[in-house]
């Protein structure tokens, strides 16, 4: 590798990350207690919940607040910044591995497990058997099994919202590009203004995933029950969404940042962790597209 | 001391806190995270084991002796969920952290917050589990692996499932530590061709924990919304399949049970050379083994399952896919023996366990080639059998290979040696009891008796009587170990050299024992020859 | 073509087999037992055989490297005054020790595949049983006989009344005094085993009701899971008359290891009697006992179940 050594950094002991362990803790154990709450339950896990995420909040507020004081103050060598980006890295790649087990999970069933119970190649007896009156395929009053569990429900169509908000994440990918140029020329007005196209646009985004998934329950009668479509539908459209989410709040503090004048042309690593993680939320959202949607 | 690898700074930025609040509990030191783990792992291989001396006493003789069968369930599954993610991996991340910066000579892990975090995540999340036992519905009882829709019975479900997402952050966050530490920290002049098998092994491990962590935790995550959201995905009512579940499962699986023998390796790795004074035997085919273990591993889960009913070319697929995994082990373990072939050896206890490790091991990756046969597996399959390869992997694998790492480098973490006499003790009794106790199993497993059941039929009392008793003895010679330890740390008159064992090479051993708080704050010049492999030619 | 060949190997090995064992072929555990069965079917032989084969490789190559690594340990220690050699490296040597395992893989994956063959064929079988697993106890349902559907014969299964006072907590009683006859049969009985006739292709078409739970009878050579909501098959051709026993192999919750199988193997004459006793007995249908129980995935279903299945049939093996 042949970086050159300056000097080692090695940062000071923080209460951060202890923080962070209890906040955490307090997070689950509410939501635990919240799961299994009895009727008659006095809302205790719930209260703790709402502790709990209140302090993760609070801890993230209050962490990357020390870091980006520590980095402003110039305490970061070209190797702390190489760490960060390896660090930041390798997260992105066990998200996309979490992703990996919803989308095989996704492939699984309609490549096997639907078409099995529907008496096709491997399932013959399965089919012979328990469900011999079901005739397997995917989509409406298909996906959801031979016992029809949740009832019977239409699609959201691809080329309505989802399509849209397909150009709208693609759109969002350029925008935070160009910002990024901008941000290497050095012009000021033009990363604020993009960075903040980008932002508005993951809220649109939200706003319209928000109004399909109103749809789907109210109008399609598609819930998180309608068999295994709408399981994979929504464990997989959720958990992108709440992706998009997080990355629309990072970029906003990116924004709030500039603004501040926190990023030269050099030093802007933390610009560069939110836009790489943008385009991993866009690039799932295309898998998305493609397979929950589309096919 | 050639270089400036000791250079310490006497302010309070640099020397250890004194309160034990900020010592403990706000470190950005790896020493000092490293020693947690390690206390850390050694407490639940206290715990994990004492679950397992009940088992053991209830399998004592026929007849239920001591607990109502659910019981024992719940102590199966805790035994293996504490002895896997409680002690086997906190202890390897645990010398991970201790050893990776001094061997690539760098000052710290390179994210030194991240890395107490990854920590302190831990005891959280087992007491999380562990209070499960306490609740009335009482723990998980479906196995450490949580099949549905057994699983879905339990009314702990959800405490377990948040437990493993806390665990798979911490391996996740430590992962990334390690491979940004060795990718990124590594001394100008250590390349890396010239790292310790360790390193090398920790690497590849990293890679395989970020891999599957994540897998793993969108399982448990799928068992939670089928209990609780009413989502379809293991249920064939809804064109779900249980057995979806044991695909995501087991592709976590089965890496994960190579990232607890990876680092294992690594560790018989430095002490066969050292203790053999002979450089290793083929250091990039070792090298290379495990990269292509670490492949194969991706591409065998369904070995787990060849008795679910798996369409025929699937069960030859992964039977062949998993027989290919002797290739890049025997080449280890030939190698392992290389080393020693030629050498001027001498058998500190650190050697004993190494060469115990080769052994045992090797007889538990025999079985597991006889269990990759896929029609033997039909017999093997869930009995003790299995029971019995594992814990030869497991526990003369990957625990021995923890335990001859200890003794290996506590001279360098506490600065005294520990007592040789006791040493050998822990050894000879260890080697003993633990075969006592595995070995027995095998024959139980063939003569046809299930695993994960409380009570049995008398044919299989002498040797689950015979195996009860080594289990006793097995778990009581680890008092040994404590007690070793204790002394070794505390009390111990004697004290280490720098060195250490006479043939001993790397980074680690140019640095004083006690290694100070503080190392290579400026990197160490390296010298080749200081290195174990710095003249790689093959 | 493959297969064929070690079919008819296999098939001619359990000829030999039985004619060696002569009748009374030892099926069921003893004490002190070290090795797998040779079991009871035409396809057990295959892996008690590959058993044998690759514990006798992995015993043969154990002892070449612990060997090696033995006179290692003794010729090169340094108190005898071993000076440590300078190479770490040698191409002809590591191509060699890669090679070889190669080859005896693939030799024993060839065996392997071959008996794995010849087990998922379960066509041209002469009887169906369908078997479900509920928690804890076994459910048959015998669909077809020699080309005839049969239908209401079908009942459950579970462990005997002996074993189970015998293995309660504090019951106080000795596991060592369950016995029929003299046999020990602690946990390993049943109250209404499941009747076969012995030299029939017999296929199992197995599911489950609630959780998961696997067949495993040893002397057939092979367990396999029920999985509710799922079917699977497998097939046996039992050659001698007997009782074969098992148990479920799969954890399915707390009564996991109380619910055995009890095959018993009758000659074909004195199962076709068994049989036609059995539906004269069920003559009045009661319930339809083949369809309902296993379609449903919900934990209710057990009950349900053995209200409608109870009085069906009677058997005694
Ligand atoms: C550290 C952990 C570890 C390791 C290293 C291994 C290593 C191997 N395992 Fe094991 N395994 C487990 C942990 C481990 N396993 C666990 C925990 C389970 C049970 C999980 C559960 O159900 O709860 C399990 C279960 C398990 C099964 C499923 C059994 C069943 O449930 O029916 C199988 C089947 O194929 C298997 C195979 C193998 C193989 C082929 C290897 C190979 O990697 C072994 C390779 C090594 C050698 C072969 C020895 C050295 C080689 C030579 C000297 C060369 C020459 C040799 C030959 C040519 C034979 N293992
Ligand atoms: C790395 C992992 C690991 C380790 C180290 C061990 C260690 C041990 N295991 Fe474990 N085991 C598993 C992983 C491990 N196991 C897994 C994955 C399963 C499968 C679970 C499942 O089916 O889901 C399992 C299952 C399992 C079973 C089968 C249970 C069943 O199927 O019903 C048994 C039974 O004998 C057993 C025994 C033991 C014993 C005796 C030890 C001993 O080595 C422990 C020795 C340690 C101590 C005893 C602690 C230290 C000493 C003291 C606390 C002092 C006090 C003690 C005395 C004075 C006696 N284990
Ligand atoms: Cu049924 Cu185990
Ligand atoms: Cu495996």
């Amino acid at each position: 590798m042949g970086q050159q050594h300056d000097a080692y950094f090695v940062p000071t002991k923080s209460y951060w990350p202890f923080v962070a362990a209890v906040v955490m803790f307090t997070t689950v154990v509410g939501a635990a207690h919240w799961l299994n709450a009895e009727p008659g339950d006095g809302g205790f896990g719930k209260t703790v919940l709402t502790v709990g995420v209140i302090g993760v909040l609070a801890m993230f507020f209050g962490w990357f607040r020390s870091v980006i004081h520590e980095s402003m103050a110039g305490s970061y060598n070209h190797q702390v910044d190489v760490s960060f980006r390896m660090g930041m890295m390798w997260f992105i790649f066990s998200e996309v591995m979490f992703f990996g087990a919803f989308f095989g999970a996704l492939f699984y069933i309609r490549m096997f497990s639907v078409p099995w119970l529907g008496g096709q190649g491997h399932g013959v007896l399965t089919h012979e058997f328990l469900w011999s009156d079901y005739a397997a395929s995917w989509g409406m009053n298909g996906g959801n099994g031979p016992q029809h569990v949740g009832g019977n429900f239409s699609t959201v169509p691809a080329w309505g919202l989802p399509l849209l908000n397909t150009l709208i994440l693609l759109s969002s990918s350029v925008t935070v590009t160009i910002a990024h140029h901008a941000l290497r020329a050095g012009h000021r007005g033009k990363i604020l203004v993009f960075l903040g196209i980008t932002v508005l646009l993951g809220a649109l985004f939200l706003n319209f995933q928000a109004h399909e998934y109103i749809e789907a329950y109210k109008e399609l009668n598609l819930t998180m029950h309608s068999g295994v479509y709408g399981s994979t539908f929504f464990m997989l459209t959720g958990f992108h969404g709440l992706h998009v989410t997080l990355g629309t709040i990072m970029l906003a503090v990116i924004w709030l940042r500039v603004l501040k004048g926190h990023f030269n042309k050099e030093h802007h690593f933390g610009f560069e962790a939110v836009a790489w993680y943008w385009h991993f939320v866009d690039v799932v959202w295309l898998g998305l597209f493609m397979f929950v949607y589309i096919l | 001391m050639s270089h400036a690898a000791t250079h310490d700074h006497h302010d309070d930025h640099h020397g250890a806190p004194k309160n034990f609040f900020q010592r403990w509990c706000m470190s950005t030191n790896h020493k000092d995270i490293g020693t947690l783990y390690l206390v850390f792992a050694l407490l639940m291989f206290f715990i994990g084991g004492s679950f397992a001396m009940l088992i053991r006493a209830e399998l004592f003789k026929p007849g239920l002796q001591l607990m109502q069968p659910y019981f024992f369930n719940q102590l199966t599954t805790m035994h293996a969920l504490v002895m896997i993610f409680g002690a086997i991996m906190p202890a390897f991340v645990g010398l991970g952290n201790w050893m990776i910066p001094l061997m690539v000579g760098a000052p710290d892990m390179a994210l030194p917050r991240m890395n107490n975090l990854s920590f302190w995540i831990l005891p959280f999340a087992f007491t999380l589990l562990l209070s499960t036992l306490f609740s009335a519905g009482g723990g998980p009882a479906g196995g450490w692996t949580m099949y549905p829709p057994l699983s879905l019975q339990s009314d702990s479900l959800a405490y377990v499932v948040f437990s493993v997402h806390l665990m798979g952050i911490s391996s996740i966050m430590g992962a990334i530590n390690i491979i940004a530490t060795i990718l990124n920290m590594r001394a100008p002049g250590m390349e890396l061709l010239k790292m310790p098998v360790f390193v090398w092994s920790w690497l590849i491990t990293a890679f395989l924990l970020i891999a599957v962590m994540p897998v793993l935790a969108g399982a448990v995550t799928m068992l939670l919304t089928d209990k609780y959201f009413g989502t379809n995905f293991f249920n064939p009512g809804g064109g779900g399949d249980p057995v979806l579940y044991q695909h995501i499962f087991w592709f976590f699986g089965h890496p994960e049970v190579y990232i607890m023998i990876l680092p294992a390796f690594g560790i018989i790795s430095e002490i066969i050379p050292t203790f053999s004074r002979k450089p290793i035997f083929g250091y990039k085919a070792m090298v290379f083994a495990i990269a292509s273990i670490a492949f194969l591993s991706f591409i065998v889960w369904a070995h787990h399952m060849f008795a679910v009913g798996l369409p025929l070319g699937a069960e030859i697929f992964f039977m062949y896919a998993t027989m290919l995994i002797a290739v890049p082990t025997g080449v280890k373990v030939f190698n392992w023996v290389s080393t020693m072939w030629g050498g001027s050896m001498t058998f500190e206890t650190p050697m004993l366990f190494a060469i115990a490790f080769v052994i045992l091991f090797t007889i538990g990756g025999f079985s597991g080639l006889m269990l990759a046969l896929v029609p033997a597996d039909f017999q093997y399959h869930d009995t003790y059998f299995v029971v019995a390869h594992f814990h030869y992997v497991l526990v003369t694998g990957a625990l021995f290979a923890i335990i001859a790492a200890t003794y290996y480098w506590l001279p360098k973490w506490s600065g005294r040696m520990y007592s040789e006499f006791w040493g050998k003790m822990h050894f000879w009794n260890s080697v003993i009891w633990v075969n006592v106790l595995f070995f027995p199993q095998h024959f139980l497993g063939l003569a046809g008796m299930p695993r994960r059941i409380p009570d049995y039929n008398v044919a299989f009392a002498n040797f689950n009587m015979v195996s009860s008793i080594g289990g006793f003895l097995f778990g009581a010679s680890q008092l040994i170990f404590l007690g070793v330890l204790v002394h070794g740390v505390f009390f111990s008159k004697k004290k280490a050299t720098d060195r250490v064992w006479e043939g001993a090479k790397g980074l680690e051993w140019t640095v004083p024992s006690p290694a100070p708080f503080h190392t290579f704050d400026v990197p160490p010049v390296i010298h080749d020859d200081e290195l174990a492999h710095g003249h790689v030619n093959d | 073509m493959t297969s064929g060949v070690i079919r008819r190997s296999f098939t001619a090995a359990a000829m030999l087999a039985s004619a060696l064992f002569g009748g009374a072929a030892r099926a069921n555990p003893t004490p002190y037992q070290l090795n797998m069965e040779r079991g009871a079917s035409t396809w057990s032989q295959v892996p008690y055989h590959l058993n044998n084969i690759s514990l006798g490789v992995c015993v043969v190559i154990g002892i070449l490297v612990f060997g090696a690594m033995f006179i290692a340990m003794f010729r090169f220690r340094k108190s005898r005054g071993a000076v440590a050699e300078k190479w770490s490296h040698n191409t002809l040597l590591e191509v060699i020790w890669t090679t070889i395992p190669v080859i005896i893989l693939v030799v024993l994956a060839y065996l392997a595949t071959g008996g794995l063959t010849s087990w998922a064929d379960t066509t041209g079988s002469q009887m169906t049983v369908k078997v479900t697993g509920y928690q804890w106890k076994w459910r048959y349902d015998y669909e077809e006989y020699l080309g005839k559907p049969i239908s209401k014969v079908g009942f459950m299964s579970k462990l005997d009344s002996q074993s189970d006072q015998t293995r309660q907590l504090d019951s106080g009683l000795d596991p060592f005094k369950v016995k029929v006859g003299d046999e020990n049969t602690y946990l390993l009985n049943v109250d209404k085993p499941l009747v076969v006739p012995v030299d029939t292709k017999i296929r199992f078409i197995i599911t489950g009701a609630d959780v998961i739970h696997s067949w495993w009878v040893p002397a057939l050579g092979w367990k396999l899971d029920a999985i509710p909501g799922i079917v699977n098959a497998a097939w046996t051709n039992i050659q001698t008359p007997g009782t074969y026993r098992g148990q479920c192999a799969e954890l399915c919750g707390q009564d996991h290891g109380f619910m055995p199988i009890v095959v018993v193997a009758l000659s074909k004459p004195d199962f076709a009697k068994w049989l036609a006793e059995q539906q004269a007995k069920s003559a009045p249908p009661p319930a339809a006992p083949a369809a309902a129980p296993a379609a449903a995935s919900t934990a209710a279903a057990p009950k349900t179940a053995q209200v409608s299945a109870a009085p069906v049939a009677d058997a005694q093996g």
